[in-house]
């Protein structure tokens, strides 16, 4: 609560209390949270390294430059440099770019608009409608996830490059391909099946109790419309669960992105992405061990970096539960 | 609640047939050869064409799938596009033979070391072992496998020289050892969290007052009264743990050089053979439908309180 006294009436202060939202108290709550903090100060440098890569990186990504290969730290390149002679630090920058697109991506057509959107209307309008959505679900979910998102991706690939040439051929725009949009796409495309369905039965699952509730019974009496009512007065009140489910989501979508790549159906090379970097590491030449002993920042920059997007989304997520769910408070 | 086992059971063929429809359709959609890539450098057109005749793969999409899941109900998958002759289960068979163990000594370092970290955690609540083992477990499930495995294999591998490198020689020999422990430390994590929160649920019930008060041994009241309800919904991971085989293992098996289904699945990919990659998605639907209705039902036959109307 908090008071204020403001307003002043004939001589005597009112006391006018205004009380905060559940959602500015949840949020006041996180703030406290030493961990939560931590998590989101690590997000931000993460996201601001990726969306602002071009000034950031020192180098360009995947200039081959045979002369200074597998150098170590130093002023002119931070991380040292791989196999090729590329800088380490620039191909990281942008590889941390390639998983906060594909995350960004991901949270926006997976999980917000198709998984809360299938939710509100399925919890909302049941019926066959609601049948079916939920049986393509359980039949998504009845594969291992990474089986579906593999044959997903290796599938979709050659059709959606062939899409993405001819858009180029009809627009005149260049370089869509070489510039690794369509692998986003793609990549996209294959996650889409990790994210929808829990989100979708979470909002679905809140908006079968919300809308037996009184406030909903009273808007629907006094003659609301089904859009208003799903968007203003059931949405809102789902917001929690959609927080902290996405939060958490997203923490396997960054490392599923990196596992796609690592097994080269992901971002294609040249294009830097942590996964590739990995399996640069992993699979090139002397092998890991030798790597593992003569130049440990080659695997541990791109190790470190998709450790900390996944423990950071975790404990982000985490933190969110505690601060929403008030029987674990 | 045996309407509801019933109508379960029912489902998962139906389940198991649209998967089975889904992947392939994705192969009609897919681009490529299968014969292109099985005939390689000795491609002409006529060969082609037979081998196409051959494998009956002029016939008609609807009328193949009719045939594949006629086959497959009888257990019996086809052949192989991109090795002659062979038949998929002949290729997949010893492939999955190594997943599963693999996946068994990794669900046994999960178990023996996740239930009673877990349960200590939370008979040690309100001390400092408790957030300890809760914080290390959220770094244990984020670590990924990429680092894990190189991690041991320097420490134990090169540098004690303890255990080899990489390689397979099945169940009981030491070069188990490393992969079993990279894919059972994300299950250990899972499962303290999940046996800790069950510990301090049942913990907090009447039934265990009422054990204390009635004059039982706290030995007896852990062992029989908490340890055992704990353990209920547990299960659950069960299911996970299945779903997991195939992400956990497709990572560890490519560092180790393990000869294991996800490796061959990829081959199988690259090589467009589709009725492999049909029967392992199958396998893998099938696997976790059936895991999970057990998981149901023995909750059930568990826990008398639940139903399922």
């Amino acid at each position: 609560m908090v008071t204020t006294t403001a307003d002043v009436n004939d001589g005597i202060p009112v006391v006018r209390e205004r009380s905060l939202s559940p959602f500015r108290m949840a949020m006041g709550r996180l703030f406290k949270k030493k961990i939560a903090l931590v998590a989101m100060a690590i997000l931000f440098v993460l996201y601001f390294t990726g969306i602002f890569a071009p000034l950031i990186a020192n180098h360009d990504p995947n200039t081959i430059n045979l002369r200074s290969t597998q150098e170590g730290p130093s002023s002119e390149h931070f991380f040292g440099t791989d196999r090729a002679g590329r800088d380490l630090f620039s191909r990281a920058v942008y590889g941390i770019r390639t998983t906060v697109i594909i995350t960004a991506v991901g949270l926006v057509t997976g999980s917000l608009f198709l998984g809360v959107t299938l939710g509100l209307l399925t919890g909302y309008f049941q019926g066959i409608f609601d049948a079916f959505v939920m049986r393509v679900g359980e039949l998504v979910s009845a594969f291992p996830d990474i089986l579906l998102i593999i044959l997903l991706a290796a599938t979709l690939r050659p059709r959606i490059v062939d899409l993405v040439r001819n858009i180029e051929d009809w627009t005149g725009i260049d370089g869509l391909v070489s510039s690794g949009a369509a692998d986003f796409f793609v990549i996209s495309v294959a996650l889409l099946p990790l994210s929808w369905f829990g989100m979708m039965r979470l909002v679905r699952g809140q908006v079968l109790t919300l809308r037996t509730m009184p406030y909903v019974e009273a808007a629907n009496a006094i003659g609301v419309s089904t859009p208003r009512l799903m968007f203003t007065h059931l949405l809102p009140n789902t917001l929690a669960p959609i927080i902290v489910s996405a939060s958490s989501g997203l923490g396997a979508v960054a490392g599923s992105e990196v596992i796609l790549s690592f097994i080269g159906i992901g971002i294609q090379p040249p294009h830097p992405s942590i996964g590739r970097m990995i399996a640069d590491v992993t699979f090139q030449g002397g092998g890991l061990v030798s790597v593992l002993r003569d130049h440990p920042e080659q695997l541990l920059t791109p190790i470190v970096i998709v450790f900390a997007f996944i423990l950071c989304w975790n404990l982000l997520g985490d933190a969110l539960n505690d601060v929403f769910n008030p029987r674990t408070r | 609640m045996l309407g509801y086992i019933i109508r379960r059971i029912l489902w998962a063929p139906v389940l198991l047939f649209f998967a089975a429809l889904f992947v392939f359709v994705m192969g009609e959609f897919a681009p490529g050869d299968p014969i292109e890539v099985a005939l390689g450098q000795s491609y002409t057109e006529e060969r082609a064409e037979r081998l196409r005749e051959l494998r009956g793969l002029n016939d008609p999409v609807a009328e193949r799938f009719i045939k594949y899941i006629y086959n497959a109900v009888q257990l019996d998958f086809g052949e192989s596009l991109s090795r002659r002759d062979r038949t998929v289960w002949e290729l997949l068979a010893p492939k999955l033979k190594v997943s599963g163990q693999l996946f068994l000594a990794g669900i046994i370092i999960s178990v023996t070391f996740g239930l009673p970290l877990g349960y200590y955690a939370a008979s040690k609540q309100g001390q400092w072992m408790d957030p300890a083992i809760v914080g290390s477990t959220l770094f244990l499930m984020a670590i990924p496998v990429f680092f894990t495995a190189p991690l041991l294999i320097l420490i134990f591998a090169v540098n004690l020289g303890w255990l080899p490198v990489g390689g397979w020689d099945g169940l009981f020999s030491t070069r188990i050892i490393l992969p079993a422990l990279v894919t059972g430390i994300p299950g250990i994590a899972g499962l303290v969290r999940m046996m800790r929160a069950s510990t301090l649920e049942v913990l907090g019930q009447d039934y265990i007052r009422t054990a204390r008060s009635k004059g039982l041994g706290e030995f007896v009241v852990r062992r029989r009264h908490v340890a055992r309800n704990a353990m209920i919904p547990v299960l659950t991971i069960l299911g996970f743990a299945i779903a997991g085989l195939f992400s956990g293992s497709l990572i560890t098996e490519l560092i180790f050089g393990i000869p294991g289904v996800s490796s061959f699945a990829l081959q199988a990919l690259s090589a467009r053979d589709f009725p492999v990659i049909t029967t392992l998605a199958l396998i893998g639907a099938g696997m976790l439908v059936t895991v999970n209705l057990l998981v149901d039902i023995l909750y059930a036959v568990i826990d008398p309180r639940i139903t399922y109307d």
